[in-house]
């Protein structure tokens, strides 16, 4: 409560349970390794939303479905013959930098025309320069402007070399993929904070009211509850993506967190259920407290490792979700880069065997997915108010 | 005594627990005790004192994972040692040559099994009957532990069935292969004082018939004296007396088994405080104050209190479809109490005792009647104009360990009510006040910042009752307030109850099962059976001589301990 601070000074307050429940996960080895993944997965995250790194990951850094390192270039790739695959090669065709394809002819001219009024030069000439107020000739490029231009633009194209190979390969643009997963996780690791938040809040919200109350209320919330579920679930996210109308990382969100919650419902209604009969409870209404102080200053800190739990399972699911979404398109926009997106690119590269766009994306999610449910069980572990 | 005739020898058995990495507990700390044959011995003690314990490591039920047992320690049944028996020969014993009852019957039967067929499952497995024969014997077991027409009740689930019915199919079971050695782990606790008469009538029948041994486990030394040959009085997992039941009961050496004898309330005489573990333990010897006797009554002029009229709570129920049911819990109360005064309200469960008191403080919707506080009815109060009054009138609960919620630390417990009540101009004068009332309820002040489950039961309690007294009601309900507690704690707990009423002359409305408790602490005594109130009297009176059959049957039951059954 929020008196803590007041007698902390005159009497030594006991551990708290969270701070108990955090012994406890602190103490078990698995949670701790789950937790250092998921931590390192975070920090990784936070990294790339301030730009720290991956901030280049659009770049076309590589050649076209560049192979991952350690299975070295492709035969195709080592022929002599590059012309037989232009598009693998850009480099060879613009070796060093863009020159100026008459150069040599207006050096020619220059080298005959520029200084040479004194010698050789007719009488007139000479006249007609007079008259003009010049003394002597000098070859000017008409194109020199433009060259110029052209040169400043095209410099850093051609200037980065594109590598045969990338450490774990490169999509179709020759994105390095590294840098993809990481940025990626950015989107699919928000997403499914973010929705796992909003789905438990509504949850929560909801399965107080109608498991404090009862009656009424809890019909009602019930009957929302059954019309919720009732309707299949891609269904449901097409419904609502159809009304939001825009693409984007807040709308899956939304459309994530506006259909989970009801999972956390049932549980917290049924905990919500089972503790305002608890004579605790009734002794708060004893001594005269409110409602709402009933529900959420002493019931809920009783039942929050509930929702903690779910809100954890849910994130796993939720991440799980998006990748589904981005899959099916209806994701994240095509700017943006998800998993589920690089899933998506995956479908038709795995035809033409270039897998590692897919092993990657894989390989990240399943750490952090694993990670992530072995920490929400040993939290589950260290909440459970059964164990002492 | 020869060694043929000790059925079972426990030896130095030393059983201790791995609570976590560093810290271990132990529970038995070098326990030796005999059964002969067709005795019964009673283990008695507080909880804690490792009774129950003992009974599963004979029973090799003790939880494998932190659970060791000492080196030196041997369970001799029959000569052969328990502890060093296979997992399956254990299972063979189990149930054939020692079986056990349990304190809570609705538990221990699956719910998902007929009666009958739990009991045939056990004739099968141990004796090897078919499915018809072990039928027929399970009908048989069930009447003759006395539950009527068993052959329709052989078909019902354990639901269908009440307590009493319930823990009597337990003894069924347990009886089913002739056991050599009945372990009974606090079998009448959980039920109502009348039925628990006839269990221990049943059991002591049973044992005489067929011839089996009975360790007896209780906290009751009045239970255990109505049926135990021997007795071992146990605390904090040592033996502190073990003895003929006539040698402990009758000239007890032990200063703990002395206490233990004297805290429960007495019967026959009112003292004005009930002795307490350390009189004895500290070797003070029972306080001069513990001989005073006090005269208690309503004398019919004090102007009342609290006054209730009719007051009537239903319970509806929905059946089928569109049906309704109603329960009538309680049906026209009416009773009055005065300034200063206890009335005491006892009856079985379901009598509907507690009811009256939750309507009382508006925790239940009255279906009827008034409740009148200095002449205003509560009940027909707006919750905005009741909170005035709801400091008047506090409650102290059954559950130490239910009533105080765990999230918070005493001090907020104790804080919050002032907070709600305006009491005391800011948190400072709170917190002074806070720690004037933990020193009243004789907890010390570093209790303040700890959370409730780093203290025991009677603590708890204490801080509950202080809960109460923060808003320095007029009347308090307590209902079944030391039912929970063991009977040390509950003499402290009745005393510092009845020091409090004197101090701040508050009313009671005393409500418990404990017809001794009752008539220790009560002006007045008033008897539910049914929803009904059957008689309402002076304590002392209702106690000398009851008129209402139901009374004189609740009073008939309470076990007498030693001296008059033997």
């Amino acid at each position: 409560m929020t008196t803590s601070t007041l007698h902390a000074s005159t009497h030594r307050s006991s551990p708290g349970l969270w701070t108990l429940a955090w012994r406890r996960l602190i103490g078990d080895r698995v949670a701790v390794i789950s937790m250092t993944v998921v931590a390192a997965f975070l920090l990784l995250t936070l990294a790339s939303g301030l730009g720290l790194v991956a901030a280049n990951w659009n770049d076309e850094v590589a050649i076209g479905y560049a192979r991952p390192a350690f299975l070295g270039q492709s035969e195709k790739n080592k022929a002599p013959d590059a012309a037989a695959n232009p598009q693998a090669k850009p480099t060879e065709l613009y070796p060093g930098t863009v020159k100026d394809p008459l150069a040599a002819e207006m050096a020619e001219l220059r080298a005959a025309l520029d200084g040479k009024v004194g010698a050789g030069a007719t009488a007139s000439t000479t006249a007609v320069l007079a008259s003009l107020g010049m003394d002597d000739i000098k070859v000017v490029d008409p194109l020199e402007k433009e060259l110029a231009e052209i040169l400043a633009n095209t410099q850093v194209v051609v200037e980065a070399a594109r590598v045969d190979t990338l450490f774990f390969g490169a999509d179709k643009w020759g994105h390095d993929i590294i840098k993809k997963v990481i940025k990626g996780s950015e989107t699919s690791i928000m997403v499914g904070l973010a929705a796992a938040l909003v789905a438990t809040l509504i949850g929560t919200l909801f399965g107080a009211i109608s498991g404090y109350y009862g009656g009424w209320l809890d019909d009602f919330f019930n009957w929302f509850y059954s019309i919720f579920t009732a309707i299949p679930y891609l269904l449901l996210i097409l419904a609502i993506a159809a009304v939001l109308n825009q693409k984007g990382v807040m709308t899956i969100v939304l459309i994530l967190g506006l259909t989970g919650w009801t999972g956390i419902y049932r549980l917290v209604r049924a905990e919500y259920m089972k503790h305002r009969t608890r004579e605790y409870v009734q002794a708060a209404d004893a001594i005269g407290a409110s409602n709402f102080r009933r529900m959420f200053v002493h019931i809920f800190p009783n039942i929050s490792h509930v929702s903690l739990v779910q809100l954890s399972v849910h994130a796993v699911g939720f991440i799980k979700s998006e990748v589904i979404l981005s899959f099916l398109g209806f994701g994240v926009p095509v700017d943006k880069v998800s998993w589920g997106s690089m899933l998506g690119e995956a479908q038709n590269e795995l035809i033409l065997g270039y897998w590692w766009q897919l092993a990657a994306a894989t390989i990240a999610m399943a750490i952090l997915v694993t990670a992530f449910s072995m920490l929400t069980d040993a939290l589950r572990d260290a909440l459970d108010p059964k164990i002492k | 005594m020869n060694t043929t005739d000790k059925l079972l020898s426990v030896r130095d058995l030393r059983v201790s627990f791995r609570l976590d990495k560093k810290t271990t507990f132990e529970a038995l700390k070098g326990v030796s005790f005999d059964i002969e044959r067709e005795q019964t011995v009673a283990l008695v003690g507080e909880s804690g004192s490792g009774k129950s314990v003992s009974s599963l490591a004979i029973m090799g039920l003790l939880p494998k994972e932190n659970a060791s047992v000492g080196v030196g320690s041997q369970i001799l049944f029959q000569g052969q040692d328990l502890l060093r028996f296979d997992a399956q020969a254990l299972r063979r014993m189990r149930g054939h040559d020692i079986s056990m009852i349990f304190q809570d019957p609705m538990t221990s039967l699956n719910p998902l099994f007929t009666v009958g067929s739990q009991i045939a499952e056990v004739l099968r497995l141990h004796k090897g009957m078919s499915n018809s024969e072990a039928t027929r014997r399970a009908i048989a077991l069930l009447d003759e532990v006395g539950l009527p027409e068993p052959a329709q009740r052989a078909n019902v689930f354990p639901f269908q069935l009440s307590g009493g019915q319930q823990q009597r199919v337990m003894i069924a079971m347990a009886v089913a292969c002739e056991p050599k050695l009945l372990i009974a782990d606090e079998p009448t606790t959980a039920l109502d004082v009348t039925i628990q008469h006839q269990i221990i009538e049943l059991v002591a029948n049973l044992r005489k018939k067929h011839g089996m041994a009975v360790l007896w486990i209780s906290h009751d030394l009045a239970v255990v004296g109505e049926i135990a040959d021997r007795v071992v009085v146990m605390r904090h997992g040592d033996i502190r007396e073990a003895g003929t039941a006539r040698a402990i009961f009758e000239s007890p050496q032990d200063a703990y088994t002395k206490a233990l004898l004297q805290c429960h309330p007495p019967l026959d005489r009112r003292p004005r405080r009930l002795a307490v573990i350390d009189d004895f333990v500290n070797g003070t010897g029972p306080a001069a104050e513990n001989r005073i006797e006090v005269q208690r009554g309503f004398d019919g002029g004090e102007t009342p209190l609290l006054e209730v009229r009719k007051l009537c709570k239903n319970f509806e129920f929905r059946e089928g479809l569109f049906g309704k049911r109603v329960l009538q819990a309680v049906k026209d109360v009416s009773f009055s109490l005065p300034k200063g005064k206890t009335l005491g309200l006892v009856g079985e469960s379901g009598s509907g005792k507690s009811t009256v008191g939750l309507t009382i403080m508006r925790l239940h919707k009255a279906s009827g009647g008034e409740v009148r506080f200095e002449g205003q009815d509560l009940l027909a109060m707006s919750p905005a104009q009741q909170m005035a009054y709801k400091r008047k009138i506090q409650i102290i609960f059954q559950n130490p360990y239910a009533s105080l919620n765990p999230r918070f630390v005493v001090g907020d417990i104790l804080m919050e009510p002032m907070r709600i009540h305006c009491i005391g101009a800011n948190d400072a004068e709170r917190e002074r006040m806070v720690l004037a009332l933990l020193d009243r309820v004789g907890m010390p002040a570093t209790s303040f910042g700890k959370y409730p489950h780093e203290f025991s039961g009677g603590q708890r309690q204490r801080v509950a009752i202080a809960r109460a007294l923060a808003m320095q009601p007029e009347v308090v309900i307590c209902d079944e307030s030391v039912s929970a507690l063991d009977v040390s704690v509950q003499a402290q707990v009745l005393n510092l109850l009845q020091d409090l009423q004197d101090e701040f002359r508050m009313s009671y409305l005393f409500i418990s099962h404990d017809l001794a408790v009752v008539k220790y602490i009560s002006d007045q005594v008033m008897v539910m059976n049914q929803g009904e109130v059957v008689e309402v009297a002076n304590s002392d009176e209702i106690y000398r001589s009851p008129q209402h059959p139901y009374t004189q049957k609740l009073l008939g039951s309470i076990p007498r301990g030693w001296v008059h059954s033997h």
